[in-house]
């Protein structure tokens, strides 16, 4: 054969993986469970990375029931059935934001590269990821539903509704991790992905209806509240679980979901992609 | 022949070669990490690539796996294009790199468990290989602890033993025994023989003439991007500094006499050393070896002993990589493969 067609100035940037072997969804199905069994087996070694699943809705319950309900709402149980419906939406935020910290550590520990030599999906790590934070993200809302109805939360409509309700957060929290993990692919440390997260989820979580109404709030905050999703997943997930309307915030939570999911998973994938 | 319609298992392959390099550039800013690298190794050999720190070496073996592109040239691994075949390609290689990569979490069972599933290994036959090279390893007693709790040279067999799972018909392996203690090396040693044994074709990179010696057919050294020298092992010492000759006199206080002996005579180069009583000198052809016998025989000198050695690969590395400056002047020995 002749060398001088090969010769590095007549090589082009080939047809992309013009004949390449593609890797059947079955295949890909078996690599997505066996890399969830890695990520779940990373949290058994390593459980207290399942404390702010576990701990953070207690806490958050406790800090703002007893220590601001009060001030706030004639009684107790009236703020339970105002804010812990709020915090249901909040719970997946935090937990999707863990997403791109997990990744991030991946491609520090260079775990990444023994993937990337192997014959598998490139979909496969990520997906992966998102359903083991699923599946976090499900004991988190166990908890916090749990919990709060041993302290008094009251579900006035039935399961469907309340599944409904978990169902739109995880939802949400599906469509951040998509940022996340944009985040976890573009910083240089975890430590810096989990700041930044912070950055983002504070000012969202805060600045939002989940744990006081906005009436009392001055003007510019109420504008940013009124645009902020978490508030109307706070009040979808307040609709449906206390029998209010909800429909009107379910709708506006989708269209969230679906914009950001839209505009951040191809950034996200382009960006993972990139990488490998 | 035109390269677009090439059958399928003659892809830029003359056959013998488990990977062709052709060409390979890859630039990072101002540096030029690869510089038009050529290389080949054949089927079921081991190739050792020599380098200094900074060389490319690593860089080379990341673009054979498909971790990073080229910014030119064109490299075939078992057939398969680097950039057109990436996935066909993966399937072919195991790699170790220079770094480790185990999920430090995991115990060393759950981390090969987890690649033998990801390379499409039914359950129980992955489970039966990640057992067995655990204990190739001598991994064994630790295989259900976290990587996290294993010593340096603990790791780097665990991701030896994850490069070899599927069994790849080519392995790279970059800096295999570094940090390894002289035991585990020969182990090591012994694992990558037999899997050439079993048909395995292996790129090596190493700062261990030892190892080389020990595991390479051939050799290459790239510095500064660039292949600066290639051949066999006696190959690249025939070409570097020629032989040594070292005669042992019977009476080691007459050294300094045969030393000025055979400078009178013309033959310069020779040394001596009072503490092993040994006369050294550099040969350049086989005709000065008879000439000094001669001369030290003809003036009555006792010799009680002589030996010609080459010099030791580190002393070639040394001579090699100290003179490649920016010449194109190579001295390539494999004239072969490229054409
Ligand atoms: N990602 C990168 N960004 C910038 N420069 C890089 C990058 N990777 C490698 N280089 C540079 O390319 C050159 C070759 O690096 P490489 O790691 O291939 O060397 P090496 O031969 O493996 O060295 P060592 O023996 O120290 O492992 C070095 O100058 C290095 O600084
Ligand atoms: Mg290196």
């Amino acid at each position: 054969m002749s060398a001088a067609t090969l010769s590095p100035a007549t090589v082009k940037p080939a047809p992309l993986n013009a004949d390449d072997v593609r890797i059947g969804p079955r295949a890909t199905l078996r690599h997505i469970g066996a890399l969830t069994r890695r990520n779940l087996m990373r949290i058994k070694a390593d459980p207290e990375s399942m404390l702010d699943a576990v701990l953070v809705p207690i806490i958050f319950t406790v800090l703002f029931i007893y220590v601001f309900g009060g001030a706030m709402f004639p009684t107790r149980a009236q703020y339970i059935q105002y804010m812990v419906p709020g915090l249901l939406g909040t719970t997946g935020l935090n937990l999707a934001m863990a997403v791109g910290t997990g990744l991030n550590s991946d491609f520090q520990t260079g775990v990444m590269d023994r993937f990337r030599t192997l014959p598998i999906g490139r979909s496969a790590v990520l997906l992966s990821k998102m359903a083991a934070e699923m599946l976090r993200a499900l004991v988190s809302f166990t908890i916090l539903i749990t919990f709060a109805m041993i302290i008094g939360l009251e579900i006035k409509t039935d399961v469907l509704h309340l599944l409904a309700a978990v169902g739109l957060s995880l939802m949400f929290g599906m469509s951040i991790v998509w940022i996340s993990m944009l985040l976890g692919m573009s910083l240089s440390s975890p430590q810096a992905v989990q700041g930044v997260s912070m950055l983002v989820i504070m000012p969202l979580q805060f600045g939002s209806s989940i744990f006081a109404p906005t009436g009392t709030m001055p003007g510019w905050l109420q504008t940013f509240t009124e645009y902020n999703p978490l508030s109307a997943l706070a009040d979808a997930c307040r609709g449906l679980i206390n029998g209010e309307a909800f429909s009107h915030s379910v709708l506006i939570v989708v269209i969230w979901s679906v914009a950001i999911t839209a505009v951040t998973a191809p950034l996200a994938v382009a960006r993972f992609r990139k990488r490998t | 022949m035109n390269r677009n319609d090439i059958a399928p298992n003659d892809r830029g392959l003359s056959g013998t070669n488990a990977v062709e390099v052709r060409g390979i550039v890859k630039h990072y800013g101002e540096t030029k990490a690869l510089d038009g690298v050529d290389l080949t190794v054949r089927q079921g050999t081991v190739l050792g690539v020599l380098g200094p720190n900074g060389a490319g070496k690593t860089t080379l073996v990341r673009i054979l796996s498909t971790l990073i592109k080229p910014d030119a040239g064109t490299a075939f691994v078992g057939g398969y294009d680097v950039l057109r075949q990436p996935k066909q390609l993966r399937r072919t290689i195991g790699l170790t790199g220079q770094y480790a990569s185990v999920d430090e979490l995991l115990s060393g069972y759950e981390n090969l468990y987890l690649i033998g599933r990801l390379l499409d290994l039914p359950a129980k036959q992955a489970k039966a290989r990640a057992t067995e090279l655990l204990e190739r390893f001598s991994l064994t007693d630790a295989a259900k602890r976290p990587a996290k709790t294993y010593s340096g040279g603990m790791r780097r067999r665990l991701d030896l033993a994850a490069s070899m799972i599927g069994n790849p018909k080519v392995l790279y392996l970059d800096e295999p025994t570094t940090g390894l203690d002289p035991r585990t090396r020969n182990e090591v040693w012994d694992e990558v023989q037999r899997m050439v044994s079993e048909g395995a074709t292996v790129l090596l990179t190493t700062q261990y003439m030892e190892e080389a010696e020990q595991l390479a057919d051939a050799l290459t050294v790239i510095d500064k991007g660039k292949v600066i020298a290639s051949g066999g092992v006696a190959e690249l010492k025939a070409q570097v500094g020629g032989r040594t000759l070292q005669v042992r006199p019977v009476h080691p206080a007459e050294l300094p006499e045969m030393a000025r002996c055979l400078h009178e005579t013309g033959l310069t180069g020779a040394t001596f050393s009072a503490d092993t009583g040994l006369l050294s000198v550099q040969l350049t052809d086989d005709e000065q070896l008879t000439a000094v016998i001669g001369v030290l025989g003809s003036r009555g000198f006792g010799i009680a002993g002589i030996d010609t050695k080459l010099p030791s690969l580190d002393e070639v590395f040394l001579t090699i990589t100290g003179k490649s400056g920016p010449t194109d002047a190579v001295p390539t020995l494999e004239k072969e493969a490229v054409a």
